[in-house]
Formats: structure tokens, sequence, C-alpha cells
């Protein structure tokens, strides 16, 4: 199991990826979409977090580019903002759409749920 | 009758009455525009009728006038005919006895007095009678008095006779002390000689003539000779042979009417006569009063009419400028009310941007901090060395709580402006309560106000406006905690009723609301904390959002007991909303 993390908030993201290499989970993080595309050309992930709201490129709008190269991978969303529109469509798009700050515990609750839905 | 009081006293004339604030603020100053509109059309209305009626009275006053003048000049001049021709029906007989006697026989006083007989069987009044000479030598006499050889050459009379060839005198008192006149005449004989025939004639005929006049109780006639003397009694004025008070007309050949004034401002209406070949001018006065008395009463017709007329106009004018300038006030007031709640919602927009901002703002170092005291925690819990420190496990776990807490803020601040936006959705009634009560818990707690939320159980969830909702419960709440003083209860209720119905009831025990004030609570910017930052609109936005989402809403207050809000809403709003 490997994830990608993905968050304008190097502080948070790197700390989060931190967290969850602590409980076995390998993750890498990077700070922007542009990284991101680099990052799962060479390696590959059964699941990305990503932040719906970042510079340049959003996250939805990554999740897009990642779903050509990576079919069928799963999709977390994380959010600082919520707006009922954002909230409806993350939840369709995505497995999860979890609100900034988030407790870890319900994250690798919902890590194992999306990729369990993927075994089962 | 309150619209018809309202009509003629509408708010925007007293505009002040209730104080000062925005209700009060207009675009136009309205008492100005009522009073030019009232009298611009007033005068435009008034003005002409004041015109006419001016007319009219001044046309109806001198016809009356012109009426009476004409009338008494007829009168005099029909009276100075009959006097005309009783002076002359006795000259006339003076002429005939002349004409028909020879001189031998009149100077014979026997044949003078069957003449003088037979002059008083024809006309009567007919004292005496004489014949003179042309030396002014009374020849003959027969009368009651002792008149033979009385010589009269030296007197004007004679020579007046003898150059005119006849004389009517004035009326005089004589020997007999009764008023009379003498008519004479001169004949000329055929030896170029002449005689006079002189006659007495008692006035009493020609009183009668003047006194049977129809003069109506003011009117007067007599005959005064060219000096002023009177002639013939007077019913009002001095006795006979004295000067009356009016001065003697000029001379003029025809009959005149004049209006006259006497020095104590009665006014007259003067007719008068010279009578040809005498000494006399007949007058008939006539009080004007009298004459103009039917015209009075036509004057008050007018009057009367007048005064309807403007009554019904200034009542039509001030009914109709009443009606256009407070149709222009409520539209006024309608504009402004909407402004300000569009204001209001733009202010409520604004806020929610700006909570949503911080929020978002706040949420990202949150999480950092977040994530950071987790990894001193997974770290601590890693390490034997700190695995046992409960201290500093405690002190982490402190960070993480109160991170959860500002997340717990953060989140409702996002969760509230989230739902600004207009949208049906099914709402769980109780839980939008508890939302709104997130913000105001912890005044509560403070003031010590008693919450108890009772949602029946039965209530389900229904098709809403969320935000809507949360902006009712939110304005009653704060009007609620406002009226509360610390240690208060509130109670909000809500139960299922039978017709698809919710009925929320929001009940404090706090101030109440006054009798007088309770009609106007809904209506915009009626405050009672107007100078406490009350802008005198959340209760009447309330009112339009529940009307927005189909409820009704019903308000019982007393004084000093407390207050009760009673919100009934549908529970299928959508469909009644398209239905509309």
């Amino acid at each position: 199991m490997r994830l990608l993390l993905v968050d304008d908030e190097e502080e948070f993201v790197a700390t989060l990826a931190e967290r969850l290499s602590l409980r076995s989970i390998e993750a890498d993080w990077v700070t922007s979409a542009k990284d991101a595309e680099k990052m799962i050309e060479t390696t590959h992930y059964d699941l990305v977090l990503l932040d719906v709201k970042m510079p340049k490129v959003g996250g939805r709008e990554l999740k897009k580019i990642i779903e050509k190269k990576l079919p069928g991978i799963k999709t977390i969303y994380l959010t600082g903002h919520g707006s009922e529109e954002d909230y409806q469509t993350g939840s369709a798009e995505a497995e999860y759409y979890l609100m900034k700050p988030i407790n870890i515990n319900d994250l690798i609750e919902k890590i194992n749920n999306a990729l369990g839905k993927q075994g089962g | 009758m309150e619209k018809l009081q309202k009509l003629f006293n509408p708010n925007f004339l007293w505009g002040g009455k209730q104080g000062k604030g925005p209700r009060y603020r207009h675009m136009f100053n309205y008492s100005r525009l009522w009073r030019s509109a009232v009298m611009l059309t007033a005068l435009s209305a008034i003005l002409p009728l004041l015109a006419i009626s001016w007319f009219d009275y001044n046309v109806t006053r001198k016809a009356v006038e012109s009426e009476a003048l004409s009338r008494t000049s007829r009168t005099v001049s029909n009276t100075k005919r009959t006097i005309s021709a009783f002076l002359t029906e006795r000259k006339s007989a003076l002429d005939f006895i002349v004409h028909d006697n020879i001189y031998e026989e009149l100077i014979d006083p026997v044949r003078l007095a069957v003449i003088l007989e037979n002059l008083r069987k024809a006309f009567g009044g007919i004292s005496d009678i004489g014949v003179i000479d042309a030396g002014g030598q009374q020849i003959a006499y027969i009368g009651p008095y002792l008149l033979e050889g009385k010589n009269y050459s030296d007197q004007d009379w004679f020579k007046e006779v003898v150059e005119r060839g006849i004389y009517i005198s004035d009326v005089f008192l004589g020997f007999r002390n009764e008023p009379h006149l003498v008519i004479a005449i001169s004949y000329e004989l055929p030896d170029g000689s002449f005689y006079l025939l002189r006659t007495s004639i008692d006035t009493d005929r020609l009183n009668e003539q003047l006194l049977t006049l129809e003069l109506g109780a003011q009117g007067d006639a007599f005959i005064i000779n060219t000096k002023g003397v009177l002639q013939t009694p007077s019913r009002h004025h001095e006795k006979v042979f004295e000067k009356i008070a009016i001065p003697v007309p000029e001379h003029s050949p025809k009959t005149e009417a004049f209006e006259y004034k006497d020095p104590y401002e009665a006014t007259y209406i003067l007719g008068y006569a010279y009578i040809p070949d005498t000494p006399f001018i007949l007058m008939i006065v006539k009080n004007q009063n009298e004459i103009m008395k039917s015209w009075h009463k036509t004057r008050i017709e007018i009057l009367i009419f007048l005064s309807i007329g403007i009554i019904i106009v200034m009542a039509g004018v001030i009914g109709f400028a009443t009606f256009f300038v407070n149709n222009i006030f409520i539209a006024d007031q309608r504009r402004i009310k909407t402004l300000h709640q569009v204001e209001y919602s733009n202010k409520l927009a604004s806020i929610g941007r700006l909570a949503a901002g911080v929020a978002h703002e706040i949420n990202n170092p949150l999480a950092i901090i977040n994530e950071k005291s987790g990894l001193i925690k997974d770290i601590f819990q890693l390490r034997d060395t700190y695995a046992k420190d409960e201290k500093l496990i405690g002190l982490v776990d402190a960070i993480h709580a109160s991170v959860v807490r500002c997340g717990a803020i953060t989140k409702q601040l996002l969760s509230f402006s989230r739902h600004m936006d207009f949208s049906f959705q099914l709402v769980d009634l109780k839980k939008i309560i508890q939302e709104v009560f997130g913000f105001l818990g912890r005044e509560a707690e403070y003031r010590n106000i008693i919450i108890s939320i009772n949602v029946s159980e039965d209530v389900p969830q229904f098709e809403s406006d969320r935000g809507k909702l949360q902006q009712i419960f939110l304005n009653l709440l704060n009007n609620a905690f406002a009226a509360l003083s610390d240690g208060g209860n509130l109670d909000i209720s809500a139960i299922l009723l039978r017709d698809e119905c919710v009925r929320i009831t929001v009940e404090d025990n706090g101030c109440g609301i006054p009798k007088k004030d309770l009609k106007k609570i809904f209506e915009p910017f009626f405050s009672t904390r107007a100078n406490v930052g009350g802008t005198g609109l959340g209760l009447s936005i309330t009112y339009s959002l529940i009307q927005e989402i189909g409820g009704t809403v019903d308000v019982n207050s007393t004084v000093d007991v407390g207050t009760r809000f009673i919100i009934t809403l549908p529970l299928n709003a959508k469909n009644i909303k398209e239905k509309k």
C-alpha cells in the first residue's frame, strides 16, 4: 500500500506523511500538482490524498490528470473550506471528503475503507 | 371611519409622531409636497368659482339696483303726471271760465258765486275765487274772507302772472291757516287790457294722491318747492313748510333717480321730477335696504352656494392630494424598506463570506498544529523516555483538544455561511436549532440562561430552506436573548400538526412587548433598541423569511411575563412555492 499526499502546506503534508509512516503506511508527499505528476510517473500509488484548494492546479483538476495515468486509483479529498457545492461534487467524485483539521485515526479508517472497497 | 381619518390625517403629514429613526427619513418633504398640491389644485379650482360668484354677485346686485332705480323713476314719472294733471285740470277750468264768461259776468258776485259753487262740485277743495283787474285791484271775490278791493299790483305773483299768463303759487297757510295754493291766470280783453282770475286750492287732494302711493314701509313721496321747503306732508321727514334735509336736486326736464347717502350713512334711492310750469318738485324717497331685501336673499344664496362649493372643492382637493401623496409616500417607504432589506442581506452575505474566509484561513494552520501535536504524541508513545511522562502526554492532549474545539468552531462558521444561498433541501429541524445555539450557547452559559429544546420525535426531516431557517432562528433567539434578563428561561419546541405542518414555539420569560408595540414589531424600522444598535429590521426580515418559505408567524406577549413566537411551517414548502 502506497499513498501520495498532495497539499500546498508543506508543514502539514510532511508531518502527516511522517505520522502515517509511523503507523506503517508508506506515504510520499508533494506540495504542488506539478510535482505530483512527476511522482506518479515513476511510482505506483494505491491512493492519493488531495487538497481541493491549491495554487495553480487544484485537487479536483489534479485528480483527473492522475486518473488518466493511473486508472482505478482511489482518491480522498481534504479541504479547509467547505462549500455545499464542493462537498456534494467532492463526495461524488472521490471516496471521501474530509475537512481539516482531520483526526489521524479517522483518516486511516477511511483509507482502509477506500482500499478495502477496491479489494472487495 | 378609520379609513376616512387616514385620508385626511395620513402618516406622512405628521411624520414625526412616533419619534426619530430611519422610518421617518424620507426622500421628499411630504407635508410640503402635500401643501403645494393642495394649494395649486385648490387655487385653480376655487379661483374660477370665486370669480364666477363675484361676477354673479355684482350682476345681480346691479340688476336689482337698476331695477329699483327704474321702478322709482317710473313711480315718480307717473306721480308727476298725476300731479301735473291735477294742476292742469284746475288751470284749464279757470281757462274755461274766462272763455265761457265775459268780464262783466265774472265780476257779478252772483255769477261768480255760481261759478265757485260749480267748481267746488266739479273738483272740490276750491275755497275761493276772485277777479283782479289790470291794475291789481281785486274787483270781485267770493270766499271766506273780505278780500274785495285789495290791491296786489306790487306783489311778485301779480307781476309773474302778467308776464307769463299763469301763476301757480307755493303752498302756504294764508289767513285760514290751512295749507293751500293759488292758481291765477290772465285773460286778455279785446281792447288790449287784461284781468286775472285767481283761485285758492286746498292741497288735501294733492296730499291724498301722494299718500296713497304704494312705496313700501320705508318709502316716502312729497313735494318741495325750488327752495327745498316741504309743500306736502312727508311720512318720515320734516313737517310741511320745513326745509328738507336732502339738498334740492338740480333742475332737469326729465324724471331722475339716483342713490343718495344721508349723513348717517343710510342709503336711499331718490327719484324726483320738476313739475313743469310750477314751483314744485316731486320727490320719492325709498330706503335702499328695503328694496335690496330680495337681493339680500339672493346674496345669501350665492354665499351659501359659494361656501358649499368651496367646501366640496376643498374636500375633494384634500382627499385627492392626500391620496396621491400618500401613495407616493407608501411607494417611497416600500422602496426604502427594500433598500434596507437588500442592504441587510448584503451585510449578512458579507459577514458570511468573511466568516468563511476566516474559517478557511484558520483551518490550514489549525491542521498543521493538529498534525504537529499528533506527531509529538506519536513520538512520545514510541520512545520510552517520554511514554511514561504523563505530564507531557497531557500537554499534547490539551493542545489536541483545543484544536478540536477550534475545528468545531470553524466548521460551524463554514456550515453557516455555506447555507446563505437559496435552496430547498431536506432539513433536520432539531439540528438546525442546535447549530444556531452553537453560536449563542456561550452567551447563554455566561448569562445563566436556561435553554430547553424539545423537538417532538415525530417531526420528520422536511423540505425547506436551511439558510433561511437558520436566519429565522438566529433572529428570534437574538431577540429573546435581548429580552431575557440573566437567569431567564428560553424554550423552543416543535410539534407536528395534523395538516402537514410543523409548529415551532419560541418562548421566553423576558420583559415582554407592550400591547401598543405588538402590532408594529414586524414593521421595518420599528425598534425599541434603536439607541443600543438595533436596526429595527430583525423581526421584519424574520417575517418576510418565514413568508418566503411558506410559513406564518404569530406573537403573544405580556409585559414582564414573556413573549411567545409561534411559527407554523409547511412540510412541503417547495410544492406550495412551485404551485404559486
